[in-house]
């Protein structure tokens, strides 16, 4: 079958094109978020340091979907597997082969890249809804594959494995906590750098150009199959790290932490934040951890509809997500420079 | 031998489920182009609306009718008032649309109802089928009414003209609205039939999998890879898949071994994976040939 008379599913592009301009932050602004994120852990409670370690971990974790939407139009809600690999693969060498905590997150990378790129292989023919099925029910056996009796003695079966939490090296006078999260903000920055390169290069146009229009791409000499597959491999290691991450922020695994309400609040955190707008997935990660508390606190029985409603007014006023604000504070700050 | 027939048979019952819920996605799907998340969340509050006549004394049969024509309206009213405004937004967008609104749906049912297990009624009774062990009369009916439904939506769309407007209006929006068809309103209308017919599947599966809020978690599920198997752009095939599903879910439950229940999801889903990657479009779906 030739490129050209390739059968899709579907009529339209599982992804909208967005604007190529804007995929990051100014500098300026970079920097600003960068100096609050390292002063503001020294002024607050342990448990909001905690949170702030959170939502760098579900960040990173949304980021990387977004690189795989975003970036080159596959959607996937088979994120969760991904994470539960990465969280069970830290762990697993922690408690099991006493490595340190720091030496299992390159491994965890490079475990979830080969699956996410094994995993992309068959998907490879599948778009659209069909690849949304494909990832949906890799998500829904995660947790069984874990439970699994002959993988019992290293994964703890249904009761999970407790993660030991490190202290702070070299003697340095902080909490477990706070060494946690600047470990993880070290972690974050590192993978964002990664990613933001990554798209400005040649394999990130790659990606965009599968995304906006698979013939054309093939047509002009991009492999198609190995760039889709490399995407998939991508976003499963960044999403693994930050599985490693949470499993070791958390203290614990088990099988029923990565279901697919965990892919679906993933996915919610991309919309919300901008798809296809790195920074943006922070955004996104704060709104899946703190709305759905907030809900909670609103109204205890109607927490889900309570949700639901803030979920529709952020949709309603800015169906971009949050890029669409950072557009619009871009356009007002140009005009004020202006006048 | 026995055990091999049973479970077909049993298959095909749960089957008939899963096709009336594939049918009602595969109906929003040709209006709108997406997959409803919630669907199964407003099979199960319509269903909930069904119960609550019945407890105020409405006979069945009424309380059928009228939970169809709420239904169809709630359907209609859910598309103005939600997702029109989203009509112009990404795909993606809408998507969160539809999760969201599988929250309100159950979290307002769970309040309203509360989560305990109900009894809710069969029209045909519980008695096995013809004398035979092998199926109730309560399955017989389920398939019998899956069969008429998509019967009546064939000749709706064959012979009607408002079949054909909305036929027209899914495949082609752009010629249909210079025609005269009202296209925003077929895509209102593909809402509350596909509500309408949701309802009807939850008022079918209410007694076998007993009436609570999160009741259609898995049948929808199991409609969604129905549909998506049988080919998203055809009814028939959304029926034929959603009984193929059933029959294999059974059996794999019944002959591999370590499947047991909680694995018969995901070999289901694998399954339809591996006729994807054979049949990209499903097995009954147009393929649709796209331009550069």
């Amino acid at each position: 079958m030739s490129a050209a008379e390739e059968v899709v599913a579907e009529g339209h592009q599982a992804v909208e094109a967005v604007p190529k301009r804007a995929m990051t932050l100014g500098t300026g602004t970079s920097l600003v978020v960068l100096a609050a994120l390292l002063i503001v852990p020294v002024f607050v409670k342990n448990f909001i340091i905690f949170q702030m370690t959170m939502l760098l971990i579900y960040g990173l974790a949304v980021l990387a979907l977004n690189i795989l939407t975003g970036g080159s139009g596959q959607f996937s809600l088979g994120q969760s597997a991904f994470y539960a690999v990465g969280a069970y693969t830290s762990a697993v060498l922690m408690e099991h082969a006493n490595i340190n905590y720091a030496l299992t997150i390159p491994v965890s990378a490079v475990v979830c890249f080969g699956f996410g790129y094994l995993f992309g292989k068959p998907a490879l023919r599948l778009s659209g809804v069909y690849l949304a099925l494909a990832t949906f029910a890799l998500a829904t056996a995660m947790p069984q594959l874990l439970k699994l009796n002959f993988l019992e003695h290293w994964t703890g079966g249904v009761q999970g494995l407790v993660v030991t939490k490190p202290d702070a090296p070299f003697g340095l006078p902080m909490s477990q906590d706070m060494w946690l999260y600047y470990f993880t903000l070290l972690v974050t920055i590192a993978i964002y750098i990664f990613s933001v390169n990554l798209l400005r290069s040649r394999s990130g146009r790659a990606f965009m150009a599968i995304r906006d229009n698979e013939i054309a791409a093939s047509s002009m000499g991009v492999n198609v199959a190995l760039y889709k597959t490399l995407a998939f491999g991508v976003s499963a290691a960044i999403t693994g790290v930050a599985g490693s991450l949470g499993a070791i922020a958390v203290q614990f695994v088990a099988p029923d932490s990565y279901t697919i309400t965990l892919a679906i609040s993933l996915f919610l955190g991309m919309v919300v934040g901008g798809v296809g707008w790195l920074p943006g997935s922070f955004v996104g990660a704060a709104f899946i951890i703190f709305v759905p508390n907030m809900a909670e606190s609103i109204s205890k029985g109607l927490s889900g509809a309570v949700f639901g409603v803030l979920l529709f007014l952020v949709i309603y006023l800015v169906p971009h997500g949050a890029r669409q604000i950072a557009i619009l504070g871009q356009q007002l700050a140009g005009k004020l420079r202006k006048n | 031998m026995e055990l091999f027939t049973n479970q077909v048979l049993a298959g095909i019952a749960t089957g008939a489920i899963y096709a009336c819920m594939a049918l009602a996605v595969v109906m929003i799907y040709q209006a709108i182009d997406h997959l409803n998340f919630a669907q199964g969340e407003m099979a199960m509050f319509s269903t909930f609306i069904s119960w609550q006549l019945m407890q105020w004394g409405v006979s069945y049969w009424a309380a059928f009718v009228i939970t169809l024509i709420f239904s169809f309206i709630a359907g209609i009213a859910i598309e103005r008032i939600l997702f029109k405004p989203l009509a112009k937004a990404p795909v993606l967008t809408n998507v969160a649309g539809f999760i969201a609104l599988y929250a309100i749906i159950n979290s307002s049912a769970g309040l309203l109802w509360d989560f305990t297990i109900k009894q809710y009624p069969t029209p045909f009774g519980s008695a096995p089928f013809l004398g035979s062990q092998l199926i109730s009369t309560h399955q017989a009916g389920m398939i019998g009414v899956t069969i008429l439904l998509l019967l009546g939506l064939y000749f709706f769309f064959q012979y009607t003209r408002i079949g054909l407007a909305m036929r027209a209006a899914a495949s082609v929006p752009e010629s249909a609205r210079l025609v005269g068809i009202n296209t925003s309103w077929m895509i209102a209308l593909g809402w509350g039939m596909a509500t309408a017919i949701g309802s009807i599947a939850g008022m079918l599966i209410a007694p076998v999998v007993f009436l609570e809020p999160n009741m259609m978690g898995g049948v929808l599920i199991y409609g969604f890879a129905a549909a998506v198997l049988g080919g998203l752009t055809s009814p028939f095939g959304a029926v034929v898949g959603g009984f193929l599903v059933g029959i294999f879910e059974n059996l794999a439950g019944t002959y591999i071994p370590g499947v047991g229940n909680e694995l018969k999801l995901p070999i289901a889903l694998a399954l339809i994976i591996s006729v994807l990657v054979v049949k990209p479009a499903g097995l009954f779906g147009r393929h649709i040939v796209k331009r550069v």
